[in-house]
């Protein structure tokens, strides 16, 4: 009974994926850099997010300790620790960080995940060659909800 | 070339066996002294221009690096670039081009009129009118003395000469001129080093000046200082030349790099430079 909801809402949602789905562009900040609504228009995967937080799209392990995926070696110092992400921020809040973190911190030198323009001379990926244009966005809109979703889970101990 | 085997620096060896327990970090307080006699300044007063930017002090990249990698500078046995160093001495006194002549036709024993040499390039060039560059440098006697072809701007010919001419100043104080002729140069090398790149949208000061001493991955961030160019890179196992580290830099924030040999990256070489102005010319060092 129970699953059987779930499993029509999850079509549903699944549905509408697509026509709920925002472009880079279109995406709507708070005065604080938060984003309101999926930006994927589906809920977050989040046992997607270790591969996406590793060496894979995000590499956000590159510049932030988390120990939730302590499993996974070399975590950078460059951001602070994402432990406890979860109980400092807002699921709203976590997608505008991740999204485009230079919306809620002024310069940060953490890069920005779903823009697709005002870049200096961007690169076909690391070829160091010229981009095709249009960019691609880091990570994909559902690619998003899935870190979110992982992001909120980590909990103050 | 002359090379000594024997002492190698016990400073750094009694330092070393304390840190033992912790092979993988870089050990801070050692000193780097080569074959026991060349005493370099790993860690000296930020100059004025930099106006305490990156505090009080400026750091060799070799004080960032593992245990294992410092080691490989302490004697020149050990030092993986001196082999390229030792062929580009014989190149030194091959006859290359037109005109039948070697650089030793000319300048005679590198040794000598090489010396202190490195320790002032990039430089303003009066007869030129531009900052040029050693390559630079190099390759404008191969044409227009020796009539022979220009070398590519990181042949490893050319690197591994710019390593032996280097070689003549190490331990000589990096002093590079910023002013004059060269202020405006040094200008465009000081903004492209602000300058965000690329899609990760990350400039030079991001991760040398705003990061330095953190981890970024496995990478021990360095304050990202030229002074051990050419370096001799573990991973692809020959010297570099410091253009072909900027270019991976800059490639590595997903950007459309510079060319080697490009004026922006002559100039960024001349501001970098002038960042470590005061560390010792420690070519060829040893990066991982
Ligand atoms: C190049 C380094 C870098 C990368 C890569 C990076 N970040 Fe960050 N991140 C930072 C920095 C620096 C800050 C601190 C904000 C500031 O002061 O600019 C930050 C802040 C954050 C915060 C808020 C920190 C807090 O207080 O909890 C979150 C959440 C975050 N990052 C998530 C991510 C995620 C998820 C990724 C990968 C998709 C990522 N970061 C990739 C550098 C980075
Ligand atoms: C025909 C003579 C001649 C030959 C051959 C020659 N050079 Fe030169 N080189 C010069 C002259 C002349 C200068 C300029 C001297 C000056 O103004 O200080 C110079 C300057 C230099 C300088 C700059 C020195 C400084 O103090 O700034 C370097 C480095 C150099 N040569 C390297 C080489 C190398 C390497 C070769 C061989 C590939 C070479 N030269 C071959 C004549 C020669
Ligand atoms: C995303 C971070 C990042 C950015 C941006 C970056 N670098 Fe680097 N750079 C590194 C890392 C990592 C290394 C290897 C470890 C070290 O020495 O810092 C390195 C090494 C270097 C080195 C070698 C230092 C040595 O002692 O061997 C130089 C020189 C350098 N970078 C210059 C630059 C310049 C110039 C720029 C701007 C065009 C730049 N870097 C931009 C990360 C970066």
């Amino acid at each position: 009974m129970q699953l059987k909801k779930l499993t029509v809402a999850a079509a549903l949602v699944a549905g509408a994926a697509t026509a709920g789905e925002i472009a880079p562009g279109d995406v709507v900040f708070t005065e604080d850099g938060a984003i309101e609504i999926s930006l994927s228009g589906a809920p977050g995967v989040a046992a997607n997010a270790p591969e996406i937080m590793d060496k894979g799209a995000g590499n956000c392990i590159a510049c932030h300790q988390i120990t939730a995926l302590s499993d996974i070696p070399f975590h950078g110092e460059v951001g602070p620790s994402l432990d406890g992400a979860g109980s400092r921020w807002t699921e709203a809040e976590l997608r505008g960080l991740v999204a485009n973190a230079k919306m809620t911190f002024e310069g940060s030198v953490m890069p920005s995940f779903f823009k697709v323009d005002g870049f200096n001379r961007p690169g076909d990926a690391y070829t160091g060659n010229a981009a095709q244009e249009p960019l691609e966005p880091l990570l994909t809109a559902q690619q998003i909800e899935d870190v979110v979703a992982f992001l909120l889970m980590q909990k103050d101990q | 070339m002359t090379r000594r085997s024997g002492s190698k620096a016990l400073t750094w060896m009694a330092v070393s066996a304390v840190a033992f327990s912790a092979p993988a970090l870089a050990d801070e307080n050692a000193s780097l002294v080569v074959n026991g006699e060349i005493e370099m300044v790993t860690e000296t007063d930020a100059p004025a221009h930099l106006e305490g930017v990156l505090g009080d002090k400026i750091r060799s990249g070799w004080t960032f690096r593992a245990r294992e990698t410092q080691a490989l500078q302490l004697d020149d046995f050990d030092n993986p670039g001196m082999i390229f160093v030792d062929q580009a001495a014989e190149q030194w006194d091959t006859v290359e081009g037109s005109e039948g002549k070697s650089c030793a036709s000319c300048h005679d024993d590198v040794e000598t009129a090489m010396a202190g040499v490195r320790a002032t390039y990039p430089k303003w060039n009066d007869q030129a009118e531009e900052v040029r560059t050693l390559v630079m440098q190099i390759n404008d006697c191969r044409e227009n003395q020796m009539g022979a072809e220009p070398l590519k701007y990181t042949d490893g010919k050319m690197t591994a000469m710019e390593a032996l001419i280097s070689v003549q100043s190490r331990g000589m104080p990096v002093d590079v001129a910023i002013d004059g002729p060269a202020q405006s140069t040094w200008e465009q090398g000081k903004e492209l080093y602000y300058t965000r790149f690329g899609q990760l949208d990350l400039s030079c000061a991001n991760c040398h000046e705003d990061n330095f001493d953190n981890m970024i991955r496995a990478d021990h961030l360095s304050q990202g200082q030229v002074n051990g160019f050419p370096v001799y890179r573990l991973k692809n196992t020959k010297l570099n030349n410091s253009h072909a580290r900027f270019k991976g830099c800059i490639r590595d924030t997903r950007a459309e790099t510079f060319s080697p040999g490009s004026d922006e990256f002559v100039a960024l070489e001349l501001y970098v430079a002038s960042r470590g102005n005061g560390l010792s010319v420690e070519a060829p060092s040893v990066r991982n």
